[in-house]
This record gives structure tokens, sequence and C-alpha cells, in this order.
């Protein structure tokens, strides 16, 4: 196979409605590496976690936008989630598993893991009343 | 919504959507618990049969239901899981909370 090189960017609003539509979407672009069925899911579990965070924790809910870009190196797939929401305050602590700052929406505090436990690496860069910026990694075809 | 769910004496299935996120669990959590209210449920059966996708906002529904019906002596199990819906279940610790067939 060729060497691939590709990339896509999109904006959304920070609403519910489009965290099937960027899971789907981040879905087909990646689909030139012919992912079997379980890297499809894993990626799109995965970029459906940090859309969920980027509505509930970065807007709480209120008006907002959503940036991903994603590119295609090779076999590696780098997909970056951004919000320029209110940001995390200690992301270690945000990063492990069952912490959640909002249990009373019933948030299981797995969203950090998952992401993690699906892609191959994992970075999350953020700063108070800006934004964070969430960076997954995931090499496609490795087995 | 595709949300379906019967009744059958005491028995409350609910019939889980085809994508189980974070906007489809608000809906649920707010159906389920009217139903859990009104209705005596001893035991509660979450039935993915037409469920091709969950997140971690899936388990948030799934163990807030639970508690609401154990709390009342009920049992509550989940059917009919995708591969995809497993694995979420087994990195959640779900599969240890609650019955899976």
């Amino acid at each position: 196979m060729e060497h691939l090189k590709n990339e896509m960017k999109m904006e959304f609003l920070a609403i519910s409605t489009n965290e099937g539509f960027a899971r789907v979407a981040v879905g087909a672009f990646v689909a030139e590496l012919n992912p079997t069925v379980d890297e499809l899911a894993d990626i799109k579990t995965a970029v459906s976690e940090a859309v969920t965070n980027c509505i509930i924790h970065g807007y709480e809910q209120k008006e907002g936008s959503v940036w991903i870009q994603c590119s295609i190196q090779g076999r590696q797939v780098e997909i970056s989630v951004t919000d320029t929401g209110k940001g995390i305050r200690d992301i270690e602590k945000a990063r492990e598993p069952l912490f959640t700052t909002k249990p009373e929406l019933e948030r299981s505090g797995m969203g950090f893991a998952f992401m993690e436990a699906f892609m191959d690496e994992v970075e999350v860069v953020s700063e108070p009343w800006k934004g964070t910026c969430v960076t997954m990694r995931k090499t496609i075809g490795e087995a | 919504m595709e949300y379906k769910f019967e009744k059958d004496y005491g028995c409350l299935m609910l019939k889980m959507p085809r994508e189980l996120d974070h906007h489809a669990a608000e809906y649920i959590k707010e159906e389920a618990d009217s139903l859990i209210l009104q209705y005596p449920v001893r035991s509660l059966v979450f039935d993915f049969s037409d469920t091709q996708f969950m997140d971690s906002s899936g388990i948030g529904v799934i163990i807030g239901r639970c508690k609401n019906v154990r709390f009342s002596g009920g049992y509550v199990k989940a059917v009919n899981l995708n591969e995809q819906i497993q694995r979420v279940f087994q990195l959640s610790g779900l599969m240890k909370i609650i019955d899976v067939e």
C-alpha cells in the first residue's frame, strides 16, 4: 500500500446531537485505512468521549464550538478535539478512572479511561478559561 | 426517538436505542425513572438487541437505574450485548455490577 497522508478539519456547535455526527464523520475519514470493526469502534468511542467532555465539562452545556482535526500519516491516525471552554484545573486527577466533577449528572468518570483504553496514546493540554485540547493517536492494522 | 419499553408482571424491559451516548442518555434516564416511579418494578431488563454503539455515558444510565430499582429490592440485568458493548461493560466494571446474558 502506498504511504498515505491525509488531513481534515471540522467545526461544529457544542450540542449533544453532534456527538453522533462527530464520531461518524471521523469514522468515515479513517475508512481509507480499512480498519477492522473493532478498530473503528475504538476510534468512534474515543471521539465520542472527547466530544462529550467538551459539551458537558468544557462548556457546561452552554454555547460553544468544538473543533476536530484529524490526520492520517501512513497507518497512524491522529485526532485532536479542541474546545475553548473552562479548561481542566488538574489534568492528572481528571484522567483518573472514576473521577468526575459531575456525579449529579450521573457521569461515570470513565471518559479519559476509555480514550486511553481504545487509543494508543492520549495527550491532554488545558488551561483554565482558555480551553482544552485532547490529542489521540492510534495505529491501524497493527496486529 | 427509537425508544420502547414493555411491562409484564413486575418486569420492566427497556429497549435501548441504536446509539447510547450522552445525547440519548438524557432522554432515557428521564423516561426510565418516570416508569420506575409509576410502576412497581421487581426486575428491570436492559435490552441491547438494537444497540450498535455505547460510550461511557451509557454507564451512568445503567448504574443510576440500578440504584433506583435495587433500592426497592428489585433485580437488574442486561441482555443481547454486541461485542463493542461487552467491551464497554468489561472495561467499566459493569459486568461485576449487573448480570449479563
